[in-house]
């Protein structure tokens, strides 16, 4: 067993975890976090994007071990003060989900990408995203939403 | 699914890594850097290895070094590190958008690739393309491996099972020197179906292709065919598509490898 601290939004979770336990199982089991959603848990559909020192990563294909003393972010850290962080507003407005079971880590993701560039290019918002499934929405209106909080009208 | 039970252990130093794979190699001991390949195949449970030497705390490893007309890239270089100057920044910048998609590219490293030989990465592509050599490490020694003497064929290396990759070199090109890059994938990020890589206004055309055979290899007939004045770049594509050694008569691939490399080609002429 190893013993790990997460910092997680800004919260210090000190747990003990056997190697093999994933960073998605941890922050969900381990430190009750269960807004990032499991969904493939072998890396291709990102439903367990996190942010790792600001970074989207899929938290299924890294070991808690690893991120020891790592800064993480993840859908739970967005709100502040019960209001709700603008990707969420625009997503809502935009009707970016259905069943919202990919929503978590799409909201991750956006918030990485906005935040290294928040002057991306359609271009590579949309090759940003594709990172991730969706298998409700079609895409098009998380693209929408992303592109409002950048300030862009509807194409 | 979950990955099964392991034994994890973070070096600090390369000294203490090799020392530590050397003992654990016989209860198949792995190397992990990025994991973005291995981490997958045990949860899957494809891959069992009894123990992780995790070299991501291996001071130095991450680092990128140009020196007399060559990169040197650290074995926890990751995708989206990965860099050069002059034309060979701008191919790699070409082909590391095709590795997958961000997240992955931010934990996946170069030399990673390298080492599980995937017929369809984009680096071993590029590491053939160049002749690139690599670094190898045991605690019984180093060695420098010339990439064509490294990848055996799909998900094989001529690596022992106590050695561990801690760096690649490729030689730079000179600014006169153009690049190209094409790559067919079913989806954006999605394993390369064919891609190609073509060098052209250096010491002699470069050209190779990855995805379709067990591994990527250059095509000396097409590049011959390439020095011919004037040059013919859809005669060439004709002669590197017929030189490929496919597991059936398979006159779709050969098309589309055909098509890769003439716009492969095109973009460097």
């Amino acid at each position: 067993m190893h013993d790990v601290t997460l910092c997680l939004n800004g919260d210090v979770h000190r747990i003990r975890v056997e190697a093999r336990r994933t960073l998605l199982d941890a922050i969900r089991e381990d430190c009750g976090a269960t807004g990032t959603h499991a969904g493939c848990e072998h890396g291709v559909c990102g439903a367990c994007t996190v942010l790792l020192d600001g970074e989207p990563v899929r938290s299924c294909l890294m070991f808690a071990v690893q991120a020891d003393g790592r800064e993480l972010r993840t859908v739970e850290g967005l709100a502040k003060d019960g209001v709700l962080h603008k990707l969420q507003q625009s997503f809502i407005d935009h009707h970016a989900l259905q069943c919202g079971y990919c929503t978590p880590g799409f909201l991750m993701l956006a918030a990485g990408l906005i935040e290294a560039d928040p002057d991306l290019s359609d271009a590579a918002l949309i090759d940003g995203l594709s990172a991730n499934l969706c298998r409700c929405t079609g895409y098009a209106n998380i693209v929408a939403a992303v592109r409002a909080v950048l300030g862009r009208a509807p194409s | 699914m979950k990955p099964a039970a392991f034994e994890y252990h973070a070096p600090r130093t390369l000294e203490e890594a090799v020392a530590v794979l050397a003992r654990v190699a016989p209860e198949e001991g792995r190397v992990l850097a990025g994991g973005q390949t291995l981490v997958p195949a045990m949860a899957l449970r494809l891959a069992r290895p009894g123990h992780l030497v995790d070299i991501n705390g291996v001071a130095g490893l991450d680092r990128i070094d140009v020196a007399d007309g060559v990169v040197r890239i650290g074995a926890c270089v990751r995708h989206a590190a990965v860099d050069a100057p002059g034309p060979m920044g701008r191919l790699m910048a070409l082909m590391k958008r095709h590795i997958a998609h961000g997240p992955i590219r931010a934990r996946g490293t170069f030399c990673g690739s390298l080492a599980n030989a995937d017929a369809a990465s984009e680096w071993c592509l590029l590491a053939v393309a160049m002749d690139a050599r690599v670094e190898v490490r045991s605690a019984r020694g180093a060695r420098i491996l010339a990439v064509d003497d490294l990848l055996l064929g799909s998900m094989m290396t001529t690596l022992e099972p106590d050695e561990m990759i801690v760096a690649a070199r490729i030689r730079l090109l000179p600014e006169r020197a153009r690049v190209g890059f094409h790559e067919f994938a079913r989806r954006a990020g999605d394993f390369a179906q064919v891609m190609a890589v073509a060098v052209l206004g250096d010491d002699g055309p470069r050209l190779a292709i990855g995805s379709l055979e067990p591994r990527p290899r250059r095509l000396p007939e097409a590049e011959a065919a390439l020095a011919n004045d004037p040059v013919d770049l859809a005669a060439a594509s004709r002669t590197a598509a017929a030189a490929l050694l496919l597991p059936e008569e398979d006159a779709y691939l050969r098309a589309l490898a055909e098509t890769s490399v003439r716009r492969a080609l095109e973009a460097a002429a």
